[in-house]
């Protein structure tokens, strides 16, 4: 658990984070969203305390986090970065056993670490191991960045917008790579991003900044359904909510009996995408399988329509 | 396709035909005299017979690697202290005492020397080190304050302390850039150590000085040929490591 209290950081006379207070529930993923200026990136390093707040403070597990030297705190805190910063000398397997090396790991456990999360991210270990960092595509390299952040087994993640670099379909392999991995490694991942489709997507709750201040801490469809004040609103996007909303739902869940023809859609498929494909197609019902391949149902139009609307 | 291949060798082959040349000359300069003869006037020696070839070209270059050490272990020294957060009001300072000592002529500094340190290698040392500092120096900035940000941003947030990013991040990312500054260094070092045999240094100045004292051109021809060719394959040299390290790290080559 990781609290945060009265954390205020100033720059002379601009304040860039002003007096926020939170609490981030163990094994969740919280998203701080802002537009840049808001001070999110502030608040995400005031964490790992590569910034130092002028007053608060930050709790890791009931522990103050001011109480271990600042090198000692981040080697126990995963840290990814946009355009991943790896270290260009190095190889791939140097560069993700990183903090193991700095923690003083044998060398037996570090290569099966290593070998552990190059596995977990599809990379062959004996292929990529040994190359350097230039001699990687885009997406490759953001999987090594986080498999860096990740290597010393951490209990808390904190990512500044990692996936900014990426083109939207690596974007959106990474996003699914990273839930996967959460739920694997049960991480508390706090992932500061400016953009808010990213932040439903992947928040169990999202907090939202502006001008240095805690605008709205909530989960994702409280965000969507009552947002704390017009600049939430913008930033959720009025035209965009219901569809947000919707991609927030999976198909399973919106299941009514009865058959439909054509291809079926998948169960874990978003509520949204199934709304898409039936108003491409122009059809008024998809029948729906589950993860084995039986039919499950079907959802129809109208009942998506129905759970688009704003929630009572 | 048979052409590109020769090309491609081309500038290898010369290297190694110089290479060739120039241990064959310091070694066996006997084999050359008929070539220098014509340049001699009223029956003079050809080949410097006042001590070896062989020996002068190695004194000159140990001359030249003694500075260079020194310079670049003060020049790298200094650009690490002044680019610490301690150290930054040091940098106007240590740039405008490293750019005196380019400034200054080497052969002042020799004059100058002479009086406190006495004739021989040692004001010749200390020159070469003074007008050797700058490149060094200046590189080894540019190097350690233009290292990509998000690079020392993830050294720092990894855990590193401020010494281990040093010595694993940021030395071996400029790395390159120090290297290119202590091959200037070297090649002015090189022709600069020549003059210190106005203050009986042994470096190969020593034969030119020989020569022009003699009027006899064979003398100055060979010790400017032996003093360019060797600056010519250290230079390619250490240019070639420089383009290793860079390419190692996905840099682009100059």
């Amino acid at each position: 658990m990781i609290e945060i209290e009265g954390i205020t950081k100033r720059y002379d006379a601009t304040t860039v984070v002003d007096d926020v207070s939170m609490v981030i529930e163990p094994r969740t993923i919280v998203v701080i969203v802002g537009t840049s200026g808001s001070g999110k990136t502030t608040l995400l390093r005031m964490i790992n305390r590569l910034v130092e707040p002028t007053a608060g403070v930050i709790r890791l597990d009931g522990a103050d986090n001011r109480s271990l030297p600042g090198y000692e705190l981040r080697r126990s805190i995963g840290y990814a970065i946009q355009g991943h910063g790896l270290f260009p000398h190095r190889t791939v397997a140097q560069n993700i056993a990183t903090v193991p090396v700095l923690l003083g790991w044998d060398a037996a456990r570090i290569k099966r670490r290593v070998d552990e999360l190059m596995t977990l991210y599809q990379l062959d270990p004996q292929a990529f191991g040994p190359r350097y960092p230039h001699e990687l595509s885009g997406g490759q390299q953001q999987r090594v960045g986080v498999a860096r952040a990740l290597a010393a087994e951490p209990n808390v993640l904190l990512m500044d917008e990692p996936f900014g670099a990426l083109d939207p379909i690596i974007r959106n392999k990474a996003q699914e790579d990273l839930l996967a991995i959460q739920k694997r490694f049960g991480t508390t991942i706090i992932l500061v991003t400016h953009d808010m489709e990213e932040a439903v997507h992947m928040g169990d709750k999202i907090a939202v900044m502006d001008a240095g201040k805690l605008v709205q801490y909530a989960k994702p469809a409280e965000i969507l359904a009552k947002p704390a004040s017009a600049f939430v609103e913008t930033l959720v996007g009025a035209s965009e909510k219901p569809f947000r909303l919707l991609s927030l739902g999976r198909v399973r869940d919106a299941v009514e009996t009865g058959t439909a023809e054509g291809e079926a859609i998948p169960g874990d498929a978003s509520q949204r995408d199934a709304l898409a494909e039936l108003l491409w197609s122009g059809r008024p019902a998809l029948p729906v399988k589950g993860a084995d391949g039986k039919p499950l149902g079907r959802v129809t139009v109208g009942g998506l329509v129905k759970r688009a609307a704003r929630p009572a | 396709m048979k052409e590109a291949g020769v090309k491609a060798w081309l500038p290898s082959l010369l290297r190694l035909a110089l290479v060739v040349l120039l241990i064959a000359f310091v070694t066996n300069p006997g084999w050359f005299e008929p070539l220098l003869k014509p340049l001699t006037e009223s029956n003079a020696p050809a080949i410097y017979n006042q001590g070896s070839l062989l020996t002068l070209t190695l004194l000159h270059l140990r001359t030249v690697l003694i500075a260079t050490v020194a310079a670049t272990i003060v020049a790298v020294a200094l650009a690490i202290l002044v680019t610490r957060p301690a150290g930054v009001e040091f940098l106007p300072l240590s740039r405008s005492l490293v750019n005196i000592g380019q400034t200054f002529p080497p052969v002042a500094v020799l004059a100058l020397a002479v009086p406190a340190v006495g004739f021989g290698e040692k004001p010749t040392l200390i020159a070469l080190f003074l007008y050797g500092l700058l490149p060094i120096f200046e590189n080894a900035l540019t190097g350690l304050t233009t290292l990509p940000a998000n690079v020392v941003e993830a050294a720092r947030g990894a855990g590193m302390t401020g010494w281990q990013r040093l010595v694993k991040v940021e030395l071996p990312l400029s790395a390159p850039i120090i290297l290119g500054g202590i091959r200037l260094s070297v090649v002015i070092s090189l022709a600069t150590a020549t003059i210190g045999s106005t203050v009986a240094a042994r470096t190969l100045g020593e034969v030119i000085i020989a020569g022009l004292l003699s009027n006899n051109l064979a003398f100055v021809l060979q010790g400017g040929l032996i003093v360019a060719a060797l600056a010519v394959l250290i230079y390619d040299g250490l240019s070639a490591i420089e383009r290793y390290t860079a390419r190692r790290m996905g840099q682009e080559t100059a």
